[in-house]
């Protein structure tokens, strides 16, 4: 069986490896597709949804993280459908939780807010929910804010693939969904944190942050997560 | 019968204020009411935030004057840190803070009062506004905009942003000030120095033009507050903030910020989401007492800088150590932008200013943290409780137009019985009314400007209530 397949993106021919993910075939070919979730390195969940796309001859949209390419696919990745559900998507983020740019460490360095902008999102449709949703300020060196969490999981899997300490999980059903710790522990009680910090620097938003960072001066590293992962081989 | 005038909305102030003037049977005004009619909330929002992101949430109230809410917010962090900040932060703290006193004093001068001085009080109303200014005193609105903007663009070299800039951060400032910057700001100085003075003579040669103004907006015995150092020149980014009574004899002073509620208490109104301070030890309303331009000139025996000292010893000659009439304000507003431009090149010449350990790092060391500073409009107060994870707890902010809130009350009242005639409002009259508040240039809002159209409405109502007059 041959390890390189042929498929169409947009139209082109592209020569792609077995295995790899739609996500990755495109994004090896300089191509993008938005996505929140993802992150090179961890495992693929498919939750946020932003990188849906169509296949030629499937009637339903197919996540390009989680979908594995295969000899002869047709892929598009952007529609005017698409766009529209990708917009919607975000919106419905903006419109679950309390995101306030303006005063969020992560003001000009977030990837929601990359997104939002990028896709052409001026304005939220839909009615704030402003739910309470709380801080955890508990830890010496970082802190949770979950009203500015989209449930990407990218905390929990880095967490548990990379650290191997499991401290991150999603409790609750639905809209109630929270990020906690262990099993529902203040952050400082936490008896497998080691403190490293990869959660933090996985976030795409400033949900996860070093505390005492004032507005706009949270930076992430996920690039850095990525070598470690390479350097490591924790994933091939 | 009596009746009640409504003035809503009033112009040319920063936010949204209505008046009620009441009329007795004898269409004599019997009580004046300002009201401030929204309600912002940010002492209850802020409950559960971290304390480090307070300056830049409360930086929000106000979109004219960010840059105090910055520093009171950062002021009160540093104690709930328990740092002292490295001396070229606070240098560099003070140097915006000078820089925003230009460009908000102008501002309200140019801006938003000059079409009522230069125009006169009585002029058509659809020309008195800047528009108005532009096209009969072209040099003046000229010089205000450069005013303006060389303040505006001092803060945004400094801080990176003109408007609620990331710059000022608990501990200090998130970077040094770079060589070219100082030099750029310095370059610019003697521009903006030569438009104060030539403001300053101008007001001057005006002054008697307004002898009825000077002797009723809210020309009135009260105490003074204000910051000064120790040995009493002009203070805005720290020191102690003195009361005076109205014939300059010291009253109280608040040397630790946590002691501020010693001296000043918050009375809540019925009709206005604007609280009304006073001070303590002589209870309410009798404890009213005038901050900002006015009141600090009258608290401090100098400012400290030779130019503006001279202007103040002049301005002290023509109208007495203690100046009690509110029209005074812009005058006082004048010298003040001197004597900040003063202490920008005074800072920017000293050479720890570009030194670059600029912030200091801590966390919770206090559970409770006042800063104070005086804001363009007068004496700020930032006072938060955190819990010992550094969340807080509860938030309380006095700000400069509240300290006003009796003072501008009862100035109304004293132009409303000068120039209201047999239960009429002419236009001049209402315009008067409007004028004294903008004097004490009131942030309100902080955040919305009125432009144009009356953002205050005046009533006239009768004894029983009934509108009877309405603009």
């Amino acid at each position: 069986m041959p390890d390189r397949v042929s498929i169409r993106i947009d139209g082109e021919l592209l020569h792609a490896r077995l295995g790899q993910t739609i996500l990755e075939a495109a994004t090896a070919q300089g191509r993008f597709i938005p996505s929140l979730c993802h992150l090179k390195g961890l495992t693929p969940v498919g939750a946020c949804r932003l990188c849906l796309v169509e296949v030629a001859g499937i009637g339903r949209l197919l996540p390009a993280c989680t979908t594995p390419v295969q000899d002869g696919m047709a892929v598009t990745t952007r529609s005017d459908r698409l766009d529209r559900y990708r917009r919607m998507i975000l919106e419905l983020l903006f419109a679950e939780r309390n995101h306030v740019c303006a005063v969020c460490v992560s003001n000009n360095h977030c990837e929601l807010q990359a997104l939002a902008r990028r896709l052409g999102v001026t304005h939220v449709r839909f009615p704030y929910s402003f739910p309470k949703a709380g801080t955890d300020l508990s830890h010496r060196q970082f802190v949770l804010d979950q009203n500015r969490c989209i449930l990407c999981t990218r905390c929990v899997r880095v967490c548990a693939e990379v650290e191997g300490a499991h401290v991150w999980d999603v409790a609750g059903r639905g809209i109630g969904s929270r990020l906690v710790c262990e099993l529902n522990r203040a952050w400082a009680d936490s008896r497998s944190c080691t403190g490293c910090g990869k959660c933090v620097q996985s976030c795409p938003t400033g949900a996860l942050a070093m505390k005492g960072f004032a507005a706009e001066e949270m930076v992430k590293r996920t690039e850095t997560i990525t070598r470690l992962v390479e350097a490591k081989g924790v994933r091939a | 019968m009596g009746h009640t005038i409504q003035i809503h909305h009033v112009t040319r102030i920063e936010g949204h204020a209505r008046i009620d003037i009441h009329l007795n049977d004898e269409g004599r005004v019997s009580s004046t009411q300002f009201h401030v009619t929204q309600v912002r909330g940010f002492e209850k929002f802020t409950e559960g935030r971290p304390f480090y992101e307070m300056p830049a949430i409360t930086a929000r109230i106000c979109g004219i004057c960010p840059v105090s809410h910055l520093l009171a917010s950062a002021k009160a962090c540093d104690a709930i840190m328990a740092v002292q900040i490295p001396e070229p932060a606070r240098l560099l703290r003070e140097l915006l803070h000078c820089a925003q006193f230009i460009q908000s004093h102008a501002l309200s001068f140019f801006h938003l009062s000059a079409p009522d001085l230069l125009l006169g009080f009585d002029s058509d109303p659809a020309a008195r506004n800047v528009l108005g200014l532009i096209e009969k005193h072209p040099e003046a609105a000229r010089d205000g905009i450069a005013l303006r903007r060389f303040g505006q663009q001092a803060i945004e070299r400094l801080a990176g942003e003109r408007i609620h800039p990331a710059w000022v951060v608990p501990g200090g400032v998130n970077r040094p000030m770079s060589v070219d910057v100082r030099d750029q700001i310095l370059s610019e100085l003697p521009l903006a120095h030569s438009i104060l003075r030539r403001t300053l003579r101008m007001f001057k040669s005006m002054l008697d033009q307004f002898p009825a103004e000077s002797e009723a907006f809210g020309n009135m015995p009260t105490m003074h507050a204000g910051l000064t150092d120790l040995d009493g020149r002009l203070q805005i980014y720290d020191g102690i903030v003195r009361f005076i009574e109205a014939d300059g004899r010291p009253a109280g002073r608040i040397a630790r910020p946590l002691e501020y509620s010693r001296m000043i208490g918050e009375a809540a109104l019925p009709d206005s989401y604007l609280k009304a301070p006073y001070f303590k030890p002589r209870g309410y309303p009798e404890g009213i007492y005038r901050v900002g331009p006015l009141a600090r000139l009258n608290v401090a025996e100098t400012c400290g800088s030779a130019e503006a000292d001279r202007e103040l010893a002049e301005y002290r000659q023509r109208l007495g150590r203690v100046v009690n009439s509110s029209f005074f304000y812009h005058y006082a507003r004048l010298i003040e932008a001197l004597w900040a431009l003063e202490r920008m090149e005074e800072l920017l010449h000293l050479p720890e200013i570009l030194d670059r350990h600029v912030r200091a790092e801590a966390g919770v060391n206090a559970l409770e943290g006042v800063g104070i500073i005086e804001a363009p409009r007068g004496v700020l107060i930032h006072h938060y409780r955190v819990d010992e994870r550094g969340a807080i707890t509860g938030a309380n902010l006095i700000v400069a137009t509240g300290h006003n809130n009796l003072a501008i009350s009862r100035s109304i009242q004293q132009v409303a019985e000068r120039f209201l005639e047999n239960g009429r409002i002419s236009e001049g009259a209402l315009n008067r009314v409007s004028a004294v508040v903008r004097a004490y240039d009131p942030c309100l809002s902080c955040s919305t400007h009125a432009f144009g159209r009356p953002a205050f409405r005046l009533r006239l109502l009768g004894a029983g209530g009934t509108v009877l007059d309405e603009r």
